[in-house]
């Protein structure tokens, strides 16, 4: 052997030192990533917020003014769909996880609902145009946007419960049937209670998912300006993501809007990454007291 | 008593099982209606010249739809994105899972799934206003929106996809395998890389697959960042044009059931058999390579 046996040794200790600052790096590229990005929508956009931003609609064709009409419109929309995917994503899950035996015909619910987890916002966009728009004659519609961005969401409140569900202890149905409770006894009353925390979570992030949309709402809900907040489900709205969309590219003075902008964006950000921190801290918390 | 308490059962069973049925439902309704809106195009054009054609120009007289370039610039964003994806995804994947204290990776954790949650409009919006004149005046090009902003934008878009589940997939190695490969005078990072990584390579490649897939569906990135040319690239500084923002810019103008109309319709398709082919395979291996206890390994 060539070299000696404690050189080969701290050479590959080297090494290690060196790779591992290598993967160190990436992580904190990630971090970093993040953290230009909500500081640059921060340092340029809080000056733009104030309490006339907040509840005022758009004036001077959307030069000057707020935008409530666009806050009020992401609320309906996301928490709409939430309403729509909740019950059926809820129930989805349940099926999987305690009622279906392994075979095929989980394995194909299982791939539909993987791909339908993979397919495009836009093309949900196409979906909800040619089907609630034009098909069912919704017309662009917060309805439409809704049902639209449930479709959406479905995979995630089924994964978030599946989750949620695995996480009660088999003792817990093994107890409950034990004492001759049914099946469906049994999850109504102890796997449901107990995976109540877990969904919760779940449903806060597809919220979060949901409102940050823009994609599926282009062509089934939103529009660019709307003079008045919507009065009913079949009313067309304004919404936040598309409102940042519209006033970056298409406006005839970008420059002049661009802290409206800037404000819009971080009312978003704040609102979705807000949402997404309050599932983190409770998820968090829940898995403490698990252990 | 019991009978009654046997029907609920029954019914409840047949009732959840209809609802999960939602999902597939869902996707074959989603397949219904982008075929029945996108066929009419090939009345007008053949499926190969719809597909290979090189000229987009929907609204000139007569029009022409090839949609080439738009797919070749699809691609080209979600490679360009994987080159700085994938490494960046996988390693901070590994950096969590085997050598961040418990305390650090509970901090980086949650950073990566707060960058998932970032809304793609407000990533578009950085792009735009922020990277664009940053590229155009570092690199002296004549515009910053095109095809490397888009791929930067994008790649920190599937990052998350690509780190979590790759995370989970190192996670679920048995213990016993690190502990052996470092009984046998393996260093921490010879294991990493000769029995960890191995073992996971099956996870790790569904992750790789599904944030491509991510990628190459993404909208708002690729509609305010990539220039908004349908032509093929040459170079990655070159503005590209492609398939989610072409129909997401175009569908507002086009006719309601004209050719344009169809044509972008028919776009969606190639898009969704692009993404649905990615997820299958993902899923083909997922399935396939399933770790099954030690045994399997």
């Amino acid at each position: 052997m060539s070299v000696s046996l404690p050189s080969l040794q701290r050479r590959r200790n080297f090494l290690q030192k060196i790779v591992f600052n290598v993967f160190r790096l990436a992580a904190l590229i990630n971090g970093l990533a993040l953290f230009i990005i909500v500081y640059f929508m921060v340092a340029n956009g809080w000056r733009a917020i104030n309490w006339t931003f907040l509840t005022q609609p758009p004036m001077d064709s959307m030069t000057k003014g707020g935008i409530l009409p666009c806050i009020v419109g992401t609320l309906c929309l996301s928490i709409g769909a939430i309403l729509i995917a909740m019950p059926i994503g809820v129930a989805s899950a349940i099926y999987l996880n305690e009622y279906a035996r392994p075979g095929p015909l989980i394995r194909v619910i299982r791939i539909g609902i993987n791909n339908l987890a993979g397919i495009p916002s836009i093309v949900f966009g196409l979906f909800g145009l040619a089907f609630f728009v034009v098909w069912l004659k919704m017309g662009v519609s917060i309805i439409a946007g809704a049902l639209t961005l449930g479709a959406m969401s479905l995979p995630v409140i089924i994964g978030s419960t599946e989750e949620a569900l695995r996480a009660v202890p088999d003792t817990y149905r093994e107890a409950s049937l034990g004492l001759g409770a049914t099946k469906w006894q049994t999850i109504y009353r102890v796997v449901l209670p107990a995976a109540l925390p877990g969904i919760l979570t779940g449903t806060i992030l597809g919220i979060s998912r949901a409102a940050g949309e823009t994609a599926p709402i282009m062509f089934t809900a939103a529009v660019f300006f709307t003079p008045s907040l919507p009065v009913s489900i079949f009313d067309e709205v304004m919404a936040l993501p598309y409102h940042i969309y519209v006033l970056a590219t298409a406006g005839t003075e970008i420059e002049a809007t661009r802290h409206l902008q800037y404000g819009t964006a971080l009312v978003l950000i704040f609102l979705v990454l807000g949402m997404n921190l309050i599932a983190i801290i409770y998820r968090f918390r829940l898995r403490k007291r698990m252990q | 008593m019991a009978n009654k308490r046997q029907i609920t059962e029954r019914t409840m069973r047949i009732l959840f099982f209809v609802v999960a049925s939602a999902s597939i439902v869902m996707l074959f309704m989603i397949m219904i209606f982008l075929f029945m809106e996108g066929i009419p195009i090939f009345d007008e054009v053949s499926v190969k010249n719809f597909i290979f054609g090189k000229y987009w120009y929907p609204t000139s007289e007569p029009p022409d739809f090839g949609i080439l370039s738009l797919i070749v610039a699809s691609l080209a964003v979600t490679l360009l994105s994987a080159l700085i994806s994938i490494p960046l995804g996988i390693l901070t994947a590994i950096y969590i899972a085997e050598i961040a204290s418990k305390k650090v990776s509970e901090i980086i954790k949650p950073m990566v799934e707060l960058l998932a949650a970032l809304p793609s409009v407000v990533i578009g919006f950085f792009g735009m206003v922020l990277v664009a004149p940053f590229l155009q005046n570092v690199f002296g090009i004549p515009t910053g929106l095109n095809l490397f902003n888009a791929s930067l934008m994008l790649a920190f878009m599937s990052i998350p996809t690509i780190c979590s589940l790759s995370e989970d997939a190192i996670h679920s190695v048995p213990n016993s395998l690190r502990e052996a490969s470092l009984a046998l005078g393996a260093t921490h990072l010879e294991t990493i890389l000769k029995v960890v990584l191995p073992a996971s390579l099956s996870g790790i490649s569904t992750a790789v697959i599904l944030g491509m897939s991510r990628a190459i569906g993404e909208t708002m990135v690729v509609l305010m960042v990539a220039g908004g040319a349908a032509l093929i690239p040459i170079s990655i500084f070159d503005p590209v044009r492609p398939m989610p923002a072409s129909i997401a810019s175009e569908m507002a103008e086009a006719p309601f059931r004209s050719a344009h109309y169809h044509a972008l319709f028919a776009t969606g398709i190639v898009l969704f058999i692009f993404t649905f082919l990615f997820n299958i395979v993902a899923d083909h291996i997922a399935y396939k390579y399933k770790q099954v206890g030690e045994a399997t390994l």
